[in-house]
């Protein structure tokens, strides 16, 4: 058990499925000697070679578009795109062909595919370097998007999505690729792709996070439990497949939910996650559904960021608004959640 | 580099001044260089009867499109001699990506003509096998398929195994980025594979003059170090053996090649465009006379290659062929709602299986009070057919 950066438990997972398979192929713009612009590629052209970690001419439709004709070919690509921003010009490539290959061809063409995206702020960025773009590829049928918030999570996932039969747009965190943690070479009680976690447990309310927001809502729940408030934080990692389940599960346990993203808010994976759950556990609820988001302005410039993203501050606002003088309805129970 | 070095390397990936033309319009057999690799007389008299027959398919089509059989149909008339030079010029292993409007070759190629129509029809998206038939879905978006056939070449180079690979484009399509990227792409990779740009001078409406400033659409490819060429797209001579060339040249492992086929697309964009709007019927009409089957048979006429018989065999053919698809596509659309579900993903997610029993559970209500009452709105038709009005 070692403790590393998310950026070099990212890079061992890309290292460990180039030796798995043969059939990994890792490439786009400066993934190669340079080992990539956070050095999450950083020696894999070293190890594996020029045919299997490769720089690209500068084109993210034509990366992604390759990555589909290689798929075609029997490969299993590993794509980056360099920043959240500059995957644009890839969308119509994701949104027509990545997506809907499988079920244009009936599933007879599937496309293992993983797109890497560095995504989100807070790392003083100028403009174009910090954009959230998950809801895009979340509002997008046939992809499977993923978000690791924890360090042993962006070595699994990583794993799990290299390894996915359908293409997985795998959103990396940049503010967290320096956070450091534990991870196993062996998986032990990992759960996989697809999965929420309840990073904390908590009996009053379920604060719903992904990605770069969970160590923020991780921190606003110690804050609230030295004011005896006890959160329980839900890590989605997975938006899609979303985990109804242990969401549903926690809220019915609280009575009570905040959804937490760094995004801008309308229209957002919050505003899907928060109608979810009063669909599912509107009788469990004492009281309305609140989401913690960016607002809904173009990212800012790093001097007024901070104003922009989702604090420990804004989480507890929201969670002192949950109407604590009403008593929910937990006697709703668990039983029969299947989504 | 100097700057005579850069010279020659110029010249050697500029297309010929003019298209290429081994056969005059009027079935003259034209000068041909000695390197020119004129197609073997029995390759052109099958290119010849395939022709013919595509031609019927495609009226085919075109003709069940009005009567309401097809959704859509983007006819390829007048471009029988590069689908079928397209077509022609590979071989079982190698890889075709075909655009929308390229149905007539895939017919060429032996797909079978229902489960290649299947788009159009409406009944589903693709409907044949790309891996067993080695040819990608059609495409819709324009340009998008380059990346991919450049993509797939690069696999087929890095498998060893032979394979190359041929994406069609159209005069439109080179506009848009997809192609440009595809085409550094494959110079950049050396993939062995072939772009074959239709040039039938309409997007839609856009004429050719509002697409691009170019010489010659061919010329695009020497920025991004792809050798080119141009060719008369209604001369299958020519066309066959300038794509055939390009085809083994990819094959011997010397890279990527473009070819542009001058042609005219002589039909409406497809059955809901009214090409009066944006053209002349003299326009038309010349182009009409400029027709690439019948150039074709006078040529293999003069050269005695060709007599009345073999015509009327293919004739025949091609009458069979319509016959066929008119039977095939008689019946009612086929589709099963509950199969939207199905290829998602490998595995549905848990809300995909929620929404499926959701929409069974709504079709067997349907089929409970036959289609008569409740929410059916008096469609009379029952059970699972009823969702469909």
């Amino acid at each position: 058990m070692a403790t590393v950066t998310m950026a070099r438990a990212l890079n061992s997972a890309l290292r460990e499925a180039l030796r798995a398979d043969d059939d990994v192929l890792v490439f786009g713009e400066d993934v190669g000697p340079l080992g990539g612009v956070f050095r999450i590629t950083d020696g894999l052209t070293r190890e594996f070679g020029q045919e299997r970690c490769f720089d690209t001419p500068l084109a993210e439709a034509g990366i992604v578009g390759v990555a589909v004709g290689l798929c075609m070919g029997g490969f299993r690509p590993v794509v980056e795109m360099q920043f959240d921003a500059f995957g644009y010009p890839a969308f119509e490539q994701i949104a027509s062909h990545v997506a809907k290959t499988r079920n244009r061809t009936r599933g007879r063409l599937s496309l293992p595919m993983v797109i890497r995206v560095p995504f989100g702020g807070g790392i003083g960025g100028v403009e174009h370097h910090s954009d959230s773009s998950e809801a895009y590829y979340a509002h997008t049928p046939g992809l499977k998007v993923v978000t690791p918030a924890t360090v042993e999570d962006a070595y699994w996932l990583l794993r799990d999505a290299v390894d996915d039969p359908d293409p997985v747009v795998f959103m990396e965190p940049k503010r967290l690729y320096w956070s450091r943690g534990e991870v196993s070479t062996a998986r032990g009680s990992v759960e996989p792709l697809g999965r929420a976690v309840v990073r904390r447990a908590g009996r009053d309310v379920t604060v719903v996070a992904y990605g770069p927001a969970v160590p923020v809502a991780l921190e606003a729940a110690r804050e609230a439990a030295r004011g005896g408030v006890e959160l329980e934080v839900v890590d989605l990692r997975s938006l899609v497949p979303f985990d109804d389940a242990t969401v549903v599960a926690s809220v019915r346990r609280t009575g009570r939910c905040v959804v937490v993203q760094e995004a801008q808010g309308f229209a957002g994976v919050g505003a899907e996650v928060a109608a979810r759950v009063q669909e599912r556990c509107f009788h469990s609820l004492a009281a309305p559904v609140l989401r913690v988001a960016g607002f809904d302005v173009p990212y800012p410039p790093p001097a007024v960021e901070r104003a922009h993203l989702p604090s420990v501050r804004r989480i507890l606002g929201a969670v002192s608004r949950l109407q604590f003088d009403d008593e929910p309805d937990l006697t709703h129970g668990v039983a029969g959640v299947v989504s | 580099m100097s700057f005579q070095a850069l010279r020659q390397t110029v010249d050697r990936l500029l297309p010929s001044s003019d298209p290429v033309r081994y056969v005059a319009e009027d079935g003259t057999p034209l000068p041909v260089p000695d390197d020119g690799g004129i197609p073997a007389d029995a390759v052109l008299l099958d290119a010849f009867r395939r022709m013919v027959v595509g031609r019927r398919f495609d009226a085919q089509a075109t003709v069940l499109t009005r009567q309401g059989r097809l959704a859509v149909y983007p006819s390829s008339r007048g471009q029988e001699a590069c689908q079928i030079g397209a077509v022609l010029a590979l071989r079982e292993e190698d890889w075709l990506f075909p655009t929308y409007r390229d149905s007539m070759a895939l017919f060429a190629r032996g797909l079978d003509p229902l489960e290649l129509l299947t788009l159009l029809r409406g009944e589903w998206h693709c409907g044949y096998d790309p891996m067993a038939w080695r040819t990608a879905p059609q495409c819709t978006p324009l340009a998008t398929q380059a990346p991919h056939a450049v993509g797939l070449a690069e696999a087929l180079r890095r498998r060893g195994r032979g394979g190359v690979v041929l994406v069609l484009v159209g005069d439109g399509g080179t506009s848009e980025g997809d192609f440009h990227e595809a085409l550094n792409f494959a110079g950049v990779l050396g993939a062995p594979v072939v772009f074959l740009v239709q040039n039938n001078r309409y997007a839609i409406s856009v004429p050719l003059e509002r697409q691009s400033a170019a010489p010659a659409l061919a010329f695009r490819g020497v920025g991004c170090g792809v050798p080119s060429e141009q060719v008369d797209g209604n001369d299958l001579v020519a066309t066959l053996a300038v794509v055939s060339a390009a085809v083994e040249r990819a094959r011997a492992g010397r890279g990527p090649s473009l070819v542009e086929a001058h042609t005219y697309r002589v039909e409406p964009h497809t059955n809901a465009d009214d090409a009066a709007r944006y053209r002349d019927e003299e326009e038309v009409a010349r182009w009409r006379a400029a027709d690439p089957v019948v150039r074709l048979e006078r040529y293999l006429r003069h050269r005695g290659l060709l007599t009345d018989r073999e015509v009327e065999d293919a004739r025949q053919e091609a009458e069979r062929v319509a016959e066929a698809l008119r039977a095939g596509l008689s019946g009612p659309l086929a589709g099963d709602p509950l199969e939207l579900f199905s290829h998602v993903f490998a595995e549905p997610t848990p809300q995909l299986v929620e929404q499926r029993a959701w929409l069974a559970a709504e079709l067997a209500a349907w089929d409970g009070d036959g289609g008569a009452g409740g929410d059916s709105d008096g469609v009379e038709e029952e059970g699972r057919s009823g969702w469909r009005r």
